[in-house]
Parts: structure tokens; C-alpha cells; sequence
């Protein structure tokens, strides 16, 4: 974890009178949890607010009973895990939860894994006192992945807890179950805890919160992933393997830079088929959330590659006579490194789009700060209570990011600022404090220069940035000013960490330098912290291990990108390449972290090595390049295999190791002069990807639908029809229009995930085109 | 502990008895005697004697005591654990299996293998279950540990065949639909115990 644990901030507590020390302010059951206590609890979540609904962490604190998912230790606290009286309320409680729940544990998704089958063995539940009718609850499916069983479901409230404080979208809620109410006659038989948690229990069942049949939210499964039973599980995973048969191979999420810790679980396919097969992912719940494309996009493999030397010696004669590697960020660090030896090596140069933007900002931004990194990491941003967001759609660019936004307000009462030319409804929806600026595009230097005039002392600011703050910004950024005044002042009462992410849009923009610059001033003059969003998976790995061209010309060979030559993890290429499950290695994530990752699949063609030690030279595997990574960018020399891969118990993490970040002399700053005229006007088209989707390999999957369209808000989509062709200065699309009814205004957004398409052409290196759109 | 219980190897009570025996002839002449005696004996004839008159009950008396392998088959013990059968159930003869894979997991020589899918009628359904019989070393575990008494031992031990897959499948081991009113329960290693219902506890139903 971030926070330091100085001497301070730690208090002393008893635990069945053995003394313990726990952060202050922490609540009882995860300081226990921190060392090793073992305390009964069904319904908390970490990283999320108490529910209070299952009621079985019940202990004794200082004589009294508390809960402890709920009471916070202070010093010289003495808590009693079990007493007489707690025991009974606890035995009560797991009857409770037994109450008519179906006896069908050998067919059940949960397969063992069931926390209500642990803890009715851990509370030694041999018999039944209660009893109630039955109320019928059909299963239904929620959504394309989501498969609710209500017969199972026992109203622990993770799943809307999680879908509330964590995701954000709070799809779902608990709602009236119907059928028989509870005997009065019981409150006196029964503890009284117990009789009230059974009470609340009784009358409710999950469903989705808008009042339909289906969950309209990100499909990213996360509350199937806290389900303590099998009550909630993916459409595709129902009845098909025990959790026992799978095997579970610690991996990174391959997908976007949030560089997610998942597990791949595998097994045989079937019966006639005995090669390996992807059944699922998991996580470890508690510390990390995965979004839907994590969950649900694993199947990307590439099955077909064999080893045809024909191909590979074709293959060493392209790279013998290549002058141009173009290659993307769905890429190890390893994979990288190689390609940098290539060029220091051969002389070729190296076309990476998405990483060059963000490695010229980043330059920019060490430049101004003195920091080879940017200064939070994500885990940061989430404890901070006062959180900023420019130049990012939140909810498509990085879940990560977008939970973090969330967590803040719901967690740390904390209050946010959202700058986007976007309009998004979903965001306000996070907490009360949050102000929105739907700006014109081209205006992201004013959204900074604003949050420099609302947070900057102005006596550490330099003349260049001093003199443009006396504009009225609120009313340049689409805001009320009177309004946002009053709103702000409320936003600022009891804030202390307060954080600022930057996304892509800042990468891509006309005037990055001067926005890098602007983001250094606001740090050197303010309490706030910057977090940067790389735009692709690894980006930032790349971004530091790689000298990245601009432009390049001549013999291509496209890694999983078009060239004269193509290499992919596709298939369709005209050499097989691996996929991110079939691979090991390590890739750098935006928490600033470089995670190791398995293979999940066996794989059979030639990887990269291969073909560079051909060319060059190369060890014998992969992943002995780890050990070569550039100290001098940050990185460690350290071997592979001795890289952990684990949470401990406190919820610190063990995967890899943190970069570090290298200061040297900051340059003095001068800013240039913000012009407001510069605004993109008319049909605007946004180079933005649909919630689940991020590259070809999600796309790949079969559980993620998304499509590759045009995406526009419900009252734009009405304008356009249903199909469209959209120009642009250099050249066209068909698209189809789809509806984001998550959307706001007129700009339309149009996905980059299909590198096949050229996107990245079309936008010619901005994230925002102006376009003329016809209905065809 | 002491070690006192390990140093007496004498099992049990002692009661041995010692038979009165002829003594063994030292002398030659002794032994000759023996040789001579035991074979000019009638026990020879009495033997053979006895073989004739089997023979005759056997040939023309229809007394035959010998098995008549593969015509006939000694009843074997209910217990006996020869090729897998899956049971249906009585009433509605679907089929027992519920697919949990309890078998497929306690299964030592990893032989049992099944493939399960979600049913239109919400269920699980097992779409696939076959047993390597290359492998199975017929220990019983998977009947032992079936919570729905549907994979069983039956008393099928001719395992020669054309192709080892004739006995691995689902069906081949399914009682067939129309010999249903011939299933047997399985009283073997699992099987319920016959005071099962007394162990039974009531659930409280009190509406």
C-alpha cells in the first residue's frame, strides 16, 4: 500500500488479548484481517462501504458489540473475537441463511467454493431451528453474460455494493421479494441480531435497479466475481466446470493499462477436444476490479499457429531487409526490449502511435517537473478525496481510472471535476459532488489553467501562467459561474489528497508540450498530484524501453498492425505470433508497476525470440530479457521467475516491482499564451473506443459484442439514422450508428480497435477530426 | 509409550495341539517298509473309485459339478466391482446423474471425464461422461462417492472386446429405458446402509 506506516499514524489494539498494530481510523475487521485474525464476515468488501447486511462480524469492543466491518479501532481498544453471547447470534444468523436455501450444492456453479457452505461448517450448523415458507424465484438472465439465480442468492448485497461503491454503474439493487413474512413470535425466540438480519432478509431480492428485466450497465461482472455463492454467474460459465477442475494461472489483463491481476482458469475443452481451453477469469476481488473486457475477453488465443519454417524463413528475409517495425502496445516489455535491440542493432526504425504520443508527453512533463514519472499511481488517486479528470472519457479510456473517480466519492466523501468536450451521464451519477464541464474541443489548456487558478498558491506561479488566469474560465468551459462558486465551495470543505488524471486526449493534442507544462506549474504550485492514463496496455513499458519514431518510410513489417510484412497473434498474418494468454512476460501497467504474466495456453509456432535471434542475437527464452529491462528508465534487473505474484492479506501488493522514477534538474517553465480561438468547430468525431472493447484481441472474443461503429448519444443517433458515411480529410468510413445512451451531444465517437481499419490514419494524430457525416 | 506391546509376536491365544504322528522310519529297512505299505494300501482304489463314480454321475446322471463357463455364471457377490453402471431413476427414468463431478474429481487414475452444459430447462445436464477403461483400476471411489447412487459397480467383468470404447460411453452403461423395471439397487461400497432411515433428521416445517 501507498500510505506510509509511519509510528504516527499507528495505534495499539488487543485482539483476544493478544496486542496488535493497526493503522488508525482502519475498521476492526481489516485491521484483524491485517494480522492474520481470522473474524467471520459474509457481506464486506474491501476497498468498499460496510453493508451491514449480513451482520456476522459481530465482536466485542471495549464491553460493547460492534460490528466490525463498521467500527473503527482506536488506541488501547480491546476487542474479543467470539464471546458466549456473539457465538449464539452468529449460530443463529447461519441457520438463518440456510432457511430453505436449495439443497443442490453438487450442482451448483460455486462448486465448494461457497463462503455460506463454509461458514455453516466453520459455525458448526448441524441442525435447523427456523423454519418459512418458500417464496418461488425464477433464474433469470440480466444481461448478454450476467445469469442470476435468485433461489440461491442470499442477499449478502456484495453485488450491489460493488456494483455501487466500486464500478460506479449501481445497475443493480435490492427490491422486494414477496411471499411470507416473518412469525413476530420470533423476535423473542431468537437473538436479536439475527432476527433482524433474517428480516431484511426475507423481504428482499436482487434485480436490476431500472426497473426492467435487464441490467443496463458495462457488463463487467464484478458481481459475479464477489458472489459468495453461486447464485450470480456468467451466462457462458453456467453448468459447465467445478472451480476444482480448473487450473488457475496467474496472469496481467492484457487489454488496457490498468494491467488488472487476473487468474485464467483452464481446462480441457471436452471430451474429444483435450487441448486446453480458457473456461473463465477470476481476480482477487477484494483488492482489484476487473472490467468487462478482463472478465469476459480472455478467449484470444491463437490457435493455428504451427511451426512452418517456410513462413519463418520468409520471415527472417523480411526482417533482414525491413526499414520500418510498426507494432502496437498490446506488447510485452520483453517483446519490446527486443524490438529496441533491433533498432540499435539493424538501424530500423520503430512506429508505435499510440505509445509515441505518450512518450513525447511524458518527455515533456519530466522535462518541466524534474520527474522521469508521473507522480501518483492509481491505488493514490483512489485514496485521495478530491479527484480531477481532463482529457479522458472516463468510461471507455481506462476502467481503472473510472473506479477510482467513483471510489472517491463514495468512499472518501470525496467531491470530482470531469473536463470533457464528451458528454457523459453516467459520471454525475457517482456521487453529489461532482461538477461536469462539457467544453469545446481544443480547449483542455483552459480546463488546466482553471484548475490552477482554483488550486495553485499564486505566489508559486510563474509570470507566464499568472497573467492568463484572470479570465472567466467557468463560463469559457460551458459552466454557470454563480453556480459553480457556490458548488465549489462545498466541494473543498474537509479536503486534504487531491489528484488530477490526465488521459489520451492530452497525448494527441495539437499542444501537449504546453499542456505537459501547465500539469508541471500545477504541481510545483499545489496540493495536487497528477496520475497519467497510458493510453494503450502497455504504452508506458513501451514508452520508456523504446525509442519511438515519428515517421517513417519504407519496407514495413506490421506486429499485430498492417505492414508489407505481418506478423500476428491473430492468425492472419504472415507469420503466427503468440497472444498475450499464450505468452510469458512482464508488462508495465499505469499503477507505475511491472506485472508478471503467465501462459495460459500452450502455444506452438515461433515467438519473437526466435526471429530476433536469427537476425541478432537472443538467450534461449523470453523472459530472460526481463533481467535487461533499462535501470537507468527505471526498471530493475531482476529475474523473471523471481518476480512475486500475490496480494498479501492487508491488501498490499506483491506482483512485480514499482517502477522507480528518476529526478533530475527541472527546466524553468514558460508557458505559451492560451488562445480560446483554436476551438474545433462543427461535425466533430472522437477517436474513442465502446466500453469493453480495446484492440483486436477483445474484439476476438466471444463474449464481448460490442461492435465497431459509430457511436452517438440517443438524440444524436436519431439525427444520423442508422447507417452513415463518415469523411474525413483523408479519406472514409461506412460506419453503422449505435446508440451510447450513456452519451451526451453531438460529437460522435468512433473506435480504434480494429487496427485492420486505420484509425489512427484517419484521425492523422488527434484524437478529435472534425467530419461530415451522411446517411447512406 | 512403552515398546513391551512390540516385543510379544505370539498372536492370539496359544493354544496349539500337538498330532499323534507315525515316526518318521530311520533305517532303510524302515523306509522300504513305508514305500511298500502306503502303495499296495486300497486308498489308491478308494481314490480312484471315487472318480469313476463322478465321472458316471457326471456323464449319465446329469451331475455335473463343474461350471459350465461362458454358458453358465456363478452368482456373484453384490458387492462385486466389475464395469461401471449408470441407474436411472424409478419413477421418471430419467437418468440419476446430476453431472456435480464428485466422481470425475476422487477418480485416482483420472479416468472419468464429462462435459456438462446449462439444459433448456434450467438444468444441469451432462451432455458427455466417459471412463478410460484402459485406465479405470476398478476401485470403487466413484460409487463410493456418487451422492445420488448413480454410477455404480454392476457385475459385468467380461471386459474383452473388440474396441475399448464398447463399455466407456454414457449410454453403453445406462440402464436401458426398457429393462428399467430390472434395475437393481447397487448394494455395494456407498450404497445407503440399512438403518438409513433412522439416521434421518426431520427439518422443521412449521407453516
Amino acid at each position: 500500500m501507498s500510505e506510509v506506516q509511519t509510528v504516527e499514524n499507528m495505534v495499539s489494539i488487543t485482539i483476544d488479548g493478544v496486542e496488535y498494530k493497526a493503522k488508525e481510523g482502519e475498521y476492526i475487521l481489516n485491521a484483524a484481517r491485517a494480522n492474520d485474525i481470522f473474524i467471520p464476515a459474509i457481506c464486506y468488501l474491501t476497498r468498499c462501504s460496510p453493508t451491514l447486511a449480513c451482520r456476522i462480524c459481530l465482536v466485542e469492543a471495549d464491553g460493547k458489540q460492534v460490528y466490525s466491518c463498521n467500527a473503527k479501532v482506536k488506541e488501547g481498544m480491546e476487542i474479543t473475537v467470539s464471546t458466549p453471547d456473539i457465538l449464539a447470534e452468529r449460530r443463529a444468523m447461519m441457520e438463518v441463511y440456510d432457511v430453505n436455501h436449495p439443497l443442490q450444492c453438487g450442482v451448483c456453479d460455486q462448486s465448494g467454493e461457497c463462503e455460506l457452505q463454509n461458514y455453516t461448517l466453520e459455525l458448526a450448523v448441524d441442525s435447523q431451528s427456523y423454519t418459512i415458507q418458500d417464496t418461488k424465484r425464477e433464474a433469470t438472465n440480466w444481461s448478454s453474460v450476467l445469469h442470476y439465480d435468485p433461489g440461491l442468492c442470499i442477499v449478502c448485497e456484495r453485488c450491489t455494493t460493488v456494483c455501487k461503491d466500486m464500478i460506479g454503474d449501481a445497475a443493480i439493487k435490492t427490491t422486494k421479494r414477496g411471499g411470507a413474512s416473518l412469525d413476530k413470535a420470533w423476535k423473542d425466540e431468537m437473538p436479536k441480531d439475527a432476527y433482524a438480519m433474517w428480516n431484511k432478509l426475507q423481504k428482499s431480492v436482487i434485480a436490476p435497479s431500472n426497473g426492467t428485466e435487464h441490467t443496463n450497465c458495462s457488463d463487467c461482472g464484478e458481481c459475479v466475481a464477489v458472489c459468495p455463492v453461486g447464485a450470480l454467474v456468467s451466462r457462458d460459465f453456467v453448468y459447465t466446470s467445478n472451480a476444482w477442475d480448473l487450473k488457475k494461472i496467474p496472469a496481467t489483463c492484457a487489454h488496457c493499462s490498468s494491467g488488472c491481476q487476473i487468474y485464467y482458469e483452464t481446462k480441457p475443452a471436452s471430451i474429444e477436444d483435450r487441448t486446453e481451453k480458457i473456461f473463465r477469469v477470476t481476480n482477487e476481488w477484494n483488492y482489484v476490479s476487473l472490467c468487462g473486457a478482463g472478465r469476459f475477453g480472455y478467449d484470444f488465443e491463437n490457435r493455428t499457429a504451427t511451426k512452418d519454417a517456410t513462413a519463418f524463413a520468409a520471415t527472417i528475409e523480411a526482417f533482414k531487409k525491413a526499414k520500418v517495425i510498426n507494432f502496437n502496445s498490446v506488447i510485452t516489455n520483453e517483446e519490446a526490449l527486443m524490438l529496441q535491440t533491433l533498432k540499435e542493432k539493424l538501424g530500423v526504425k520503430l512506429i508505435n502511435r499510440e505509445a509515441r504520443a505518450f512518450q513525447r508527453f511524458l518527455g515533456f512533463y519530466s522535462e518541466a517537473s524534474g520527474q522521469s514519472l508521473y507522480t501518483l499511481d492509481f491505488k493514490e488517486v483512489m485514496a485521495s478525496d478530491f479527484v480531477i479528470s481532463v482529457g479522458s472519457s472516463l468510461r471507455n479510456d481506462n476502467p481503472n481510472a473510472r473506479y477510482a473517480f467513483n471510489n472517491v466519492q463514495k468512499l472518501n466523501k470525496g467531491a470530482g471535476l470531469y473536463f470533457h468536450p464528451v458528454g457523459d451521464t453516467l459520471v454525475p451519477t457517482f456521487g453529489k459532488n461532482i461538477e461536469m464541464f462539457t467544453h469545446k474541443v481544443g480547449h483542455e489548456e483552459a480546463a488546466l489553467l482553471f484548475i490552477i487558478k482554483l488550486f495553485a498558491d499564486q505566489d508559486k506561479l510563474p509570470d507566464s501562467v499568472k497573467e492568463q488566469l484572470e479570465s472567466d474560465f467557468v463560463e469559457l468551459l460551458g459552466g454557470d459561474t454563480a453556480k459553480f462558486e457556490k458548488a465549489f465551495e462545498k466541494m473543498m470543505k474537509k479536503k486534504e489528497t487531491f489528484s488530477l488524471m490526465v488521459g489520451e486526449d492530452l497525448y494527441f493534442h495539437e499542444k501537449a508540450e504546453n499542456l505537459a507544462k501547465l500539469i508541471a506549474v500545477l504541481e510545483a504550485s499545489s496540493e495536487v498530484k497528477v496520475a497519467m492514463i497510458p493510453p494503450k496496455t502497455n504504452s508506458l513499458g513501451v514508452a520508456l524501453i523504446c525509442d519511438l519514431d515519428d515517421e517513417a518510410e519504407g519496407y514495413t513489417i506490421g506486429y499485430n498492425e498492417s505492414g508489407d510484412f505481418k506478423l500476428s497473434a491473430l492468425g492472419d498474418g504472415d507469420l503466427d505470433m503468440p497472444a498475450m494468454n499464450q505468452q510469458e512476460g512482464t508488462l508495465t501497467n499505469m499503477h507505475k508497476r511491472v506485472t508478471p504474466t503467465n501462459a495460459a495456453l500452450e502455444y506452438n509456432g515461433y515467438v519473437l525470440n526466435d526471429i530476433i535471434r536469427e537476425v541478432a542475437s537472443a538467450p534461449k527464452e523470453t523472459i530472460m530479457w526481463t533481467e535487461h529491462l533499462p535501470v537507468s528508465k527505471g526498471f530493475k534487473a531482476v529475474e523473471f521467475d523471481s518476480l512475486p505474484n500475490h496480494y498479501t492479506n492487508d491488501g498490499v501488493e506483491h506482483r512485480g516491482y514499482l517502477l522507480e522514477s528518476i529526478s533530475r534538474e527541472a527546466k524553468e517553465i514558460s508557458v505559451d499564451k492560451f488562445d480560446d480561438s483554436n476551438a474545433l468547430e462543427g461535425e466533430i468525431a472522437y477517436r474513442c473506443n465502446p466500453q469493453r472493447q480495446f484492440n483486436d484481441f477483445s474484439d476476438k472474443a466471444h463474449q464481448i459484442f460490442e461492435g465497431f461503429g459509430l457511436y452517438a448519444s440517443p438524440a444524436k443517433a436519431e439525427t444520423l439514422g442508422s447507417k452513415v458515411e463518415v469523411e474525413f480529410a483523408n479519406g472514409k468510413l461506412t460506419l453503422d450508428v449505435i446508440v451510447d445512451e450513456r452519451m451526451e451531444g453531438d460529437i460522435v465517437a468512433i473506435p480504434d480497435f480494429k487496427s485492420a481499419e486505420n484509425i489512427y490514419e484517419l484521425f492523422a494524430g488527434s484524437r478529435y477530426q472534425t467530419v461530415t457525416i451522411k446517411e447512406v | 509409550m512403552g515398546l513391551e506391546q512390540f516385543k510379544n509376536r505370539n498372536v492370539g491365544t496359544q493354544n496349539y495341539k500337538t498330532l499323534d504322528l507315525d515316526h518318521t522310519p530311520v533305517t532303510g529297512m524302515g523306509q522300504f517298509k513305508q514305500v511298500v505299505s502306503r502303495t499296495f494300501k486300497p486308498e489308491l482304489f478308494v481314490g480312484l473309485w471315487v472318480t469313476f463314480r463322478e465321472m458316471i454321475n457326471a456323464l449319465f446322471r446329469g451331475k455335473m459339478h463343474t461350471t459350465q463357463y461362458p454358458f453358465e455364471k456363478l452368482p456373484i457377490s453384490p458387492r462385486y466391482r466389475a464395469i461401471h453402471e449408470m441407474l436411472r431413476l424409478l419413477e421418471s427414468g430419467h437418468y440419476r446423474c446430476i453431472g456435480c463431478g464428485l466422481c470425475e474429481k476422487i477418480c485416482i487414475s483420472n479416468c472419468i471425464t464429462m462435459d456438462t452444459r446449462y439444459d433448456e430447462n434450467q438444468r444441469k445436464e451432462v451432455s458427455e461422461y466417459t471412463i478410460n477403461f484402459g485406465r479405470c483400476i476398478f476401485c470403487g471411489y466413484c460409487a463410493e462417492v456418487c451422492p445420488e447412487l448413480a454410477i455404480v459397480h454392476g457385475p459385468r467383468y467380461e471386459t474383452a472386446s473388440e474396441q475399448r470404447a464398447s463399455f466407456s460411453l454414457f449410454e453403453d452403461m445406462l440402464t436401458p429405458i426398457d429393462k428399467l423395471n430390472l434395475q437393481q439397487e447397487y448394494q455395494g461400497f456407498g450404497a445407503v446402509s440399512p438403518n438409513a432411515d433412522e439416521n434421518i433428521k426431520k427439518t422443521p416445517l412449521a407453516y
